[in-house]
């Protein structure tokens, strides 16, 4: 049974657990937050997409194959970690840039958030994955 | 350039991320992995030959200092013991080209293959015991899946039991962790064993180690902890079950071998004598059990047991040579266990079975297979010049200057069994005329790809039987830095003892 209710909510709510789910991994920086919770707010948004329409559209509304978001999420990880390698530091240090964006405008990025971004798509991955399967195996 | 040494751990990780992206694009997969392998092998060359100029090599992760930050550490024994995974790598992968089936590939097996080299490689370069419990989790979630891999019957049974006895290992291991932190406050392995020699109660001391040795001892199959390998390891695919058979038990080994002599030294009367009994109890029971087997692959899992108990021979003598003995005998058991696995892969991929009794014949009809079976079988039973010779041999010596002629009367008995065993799988399967099923099937030919790691394989253990001197030399380095721990503690704290 398909209700028209679920399905109008999912389809609004979408959005904003994406945008939250980014906001919170943002926020995890220097307040609680982060790359994994916020994961599971952007997974949970496409689980309940999935939920209200069918796994088939969920599919097409992420636009990306589950599995290659855990690879590129394990990749991001991994390259934030060797970059302190290449700066002459061991594995993993954190390193921080500038980000010039106008002449009065500069923002200070660190390696930690590039590993989060990492961790947020493993999340988003495997949960989708996990998800996906067990729903259309019904 | 120390940044080489946490590589290891890196390198499986990153062929895993790209087999997973590359996961449609079936036919690459194998070439990547076993190009990764390849990779894996000339690092961990080149960091062993970095160990061998300058010493112990340490590595604070994220720079954060020694205590608390996690440390990897690579001394000669970690080196050596990732240059035997990296060569297994290259061998497993090279078997998998044929033995695995397509649809076992499609759910992954490259990937987790891949995943578990790293959990592999991660054990043995930790310097920290928390830690070391992240690698075992990620070896065991990894081996987990490959167990499961191709959901056949036998599997999900096999399966079930490796789950749960491993799942409840860690749980003991974390809980001897919880008390070890709650009574020294670290979880660095040099810290704390610079710390554990100030503790004033050696009773709490004694209950950790306990803890840790049943953890350890239920991963490394020693009496009487073992009955779960040889309920599981007969089931998945011959390269997996051929993978799990040469590591897995012997990270359970390496991590015993790790802790008992670097931190858990204080009260060494009472743990050497129970990791004594230990030891000629595994051996027993083992090779007995074995001697009842006819599943080609059921014998050989008894056979991990009772050479387990050889492993832990040495670590329950604890000279200088009965750890050199130790570290050869992990080798030589890997490469001979592995082979013997691998080649009762070829046997299934033949005649399709793995039972002895079905099966017959093979000398007369591929007579180079059955020269291939005798090298790492008569390895395995100590025939001289073979490695497994002078495996047995070290460790014999090194319990006549100790004295304890109980264990080594043992493991000389153990020895002849052995030798029977093997006999029994020589006379059943190569000597014996095949049993005649009534149709006349074609003899299949095996695959190259499967006869190339038997070879390769073989050859390193009669390598390492006629060139023992050299390779006995850094083993016995290797054992001194071990039996000395000043050098490991200065390498990672920079505090002299």
């Amino acid at each position: 049974m398909k209700s028209l209710i679920l399905r109008i909510a999912a389809r609004n709510l979408l959005p904003l657990f994406l945008i939250i789910s980014v906001v919170v991994l943002l926020r995890g920086h220097s307040a609680p937050g982060g790359g994994f919770i916020g994961g599971l707010l952007a997974a949970a948004g496409f689980i309940l997409y999935a939920i209200g329409f069918d796994v088939k559209a969920a599919r097409q509304k992420l636009n990306f194959n589950a599995v290659n978001l855990i690879g590129a999420g394990l990749l991001l990880s991994l390259l934030s970690g060797l970059l302190s390698i290449y700066r002459g530091a061991p594995f993993s240090t954190i390193e921080f840039f500038t980000l010039k964006i106008a002449s009065n405008v500069s923002y200070a990025i660190s390696t930690p958030l590039f590993f989060d971004i990492g961790v947020f798509l493993v999340v988003v991955g495997v949960l989708l994955t996990v998800v996906f399967s067990l729903m259309e195996e019904q | 350039m120390n940044a080489l040494i946490p590589f290891p751990i890196l390198l499986p990780l990153f062929t895993a991320i790209i087999l997973m992206l590359s996961l449609r694009w079936q036919t690459l997969q194998k070439y990547i992995s076993l190009a990764g392998s390849i990779a894996l092998l000339i690092i961990s060359i080149l960091i062993f030959a970095q160990i061998e100029s300058k010493g112990i090599q340490a590595v604070q992760i994220g720079n954060w200092p020694a205590p608390f930050g996690i440390t990897i550490v690579a001394d000669l024994f970690s080196a050596i013991m990732i240059i035997v995974t990296a060569i297994m790598g290259i061998a497993i992968n090279i078997y998998s080209f044929s033995s695995i089936d397509i649809n076992r590939q499609r759910f992954g097996y490259y990937p987790l293959l891949n995943g578990l080299l790293m959990g592999v490689c991660g054990a043995f370069l930790t310097g920290d015991v928390f830690n070391l419990y992240v690698w075992f989790e990620v070896m065991l979630m990894s081996s987990f899946v490959l167990m499961v891999l191709g959901g056949e019957k036998a599997q999900m049974e096999g399966g079930i039991k490796y789950v749960t006895i491993n799942l409840f290992s860690s749980a003991i291991y974390l809980s001897g962790l919880g008390i070890l932190y709650g009574q020294i406050g670290t979880l660095n392995m040099a810290d704390l064993a610079f710390k554990i020699r100030t503790l004033p109660d050696t009773n709490v001391l004694n209950i950790v180690a306990m803890l840790f040795m049943v953890a350890f001892g239920i991963k490394a199959a020693v009496f009487p902890m073992f009955f779960w390998l040889p309920a599981s390891y007969h089931t998945p695919p011959a390269a997996v079950s051929a993978i799990f058979a040469g590591l897995l038990t012997k990270v359970g080994v390496y991590a015993m071998i790790r802790s008992f002599s670097l931190f858990f030294v204080v009260d060494v009367d009472f743990t050497r004598i129970l990791i004594l009994w230990i030891a000629g109890l595994s051996m027993l029971s083992g090779v007995l059990a074995a001697a009842t087997q006819y599943e080609f692959r059921r014998l050989l899992s008894f056979h991990i047991i009772s050479q387990i108990g050889y492993m832990i021979m040495g670590l329950g003598l604890s000279s200088k040579l009965a750890i050199a003995g130790s570290i050869f005998h992990i080798i030589h058991n890997i490469f001979a266990k592995t082979n013997l696995f691998l080649i009762a892969g070829v046997v299934h991929r033949l005649k399709g079975t793995y039972d002895l009794k079905k099966l017959g014949g093979f000398y007369k009809n591929y007579p180079i297979l059955a020269l291939l079976f005798v090298i790492p079988a008569f390895s395995l039973a100590g025939i001289p010049p073979l490695s497994g010779f002078w495996a047995k041999f070290i460790l014999i010596k090194a319990g006549l200057e100790l004295q304890q002629y109980v264990i080594v009367i043992v493991a000389l008995i153990v020895s002849i069994l052995t030798l029977y065993s093997m006999t029994k799988i020589w006379a059943e399967l190569f000597l014996k005329a095949e049993p005649s099923t009534g149709d006349n099937k074609p003899l299949l030919k095996p695959e190259l790809s499967l006869l190339v790691p038997v070879v390769l394989l073989a050859g390193l253990t009669v390598i390492i039987g006629i060139w023992t001197e050299p390779f006995f030399n850094i083993l016995m380095r290797a054992a001194e830095q071990l039996i000395n721990p000043a050098e490991y503690i200065h390498a990672v704290l920079g505090v002299q003892l």
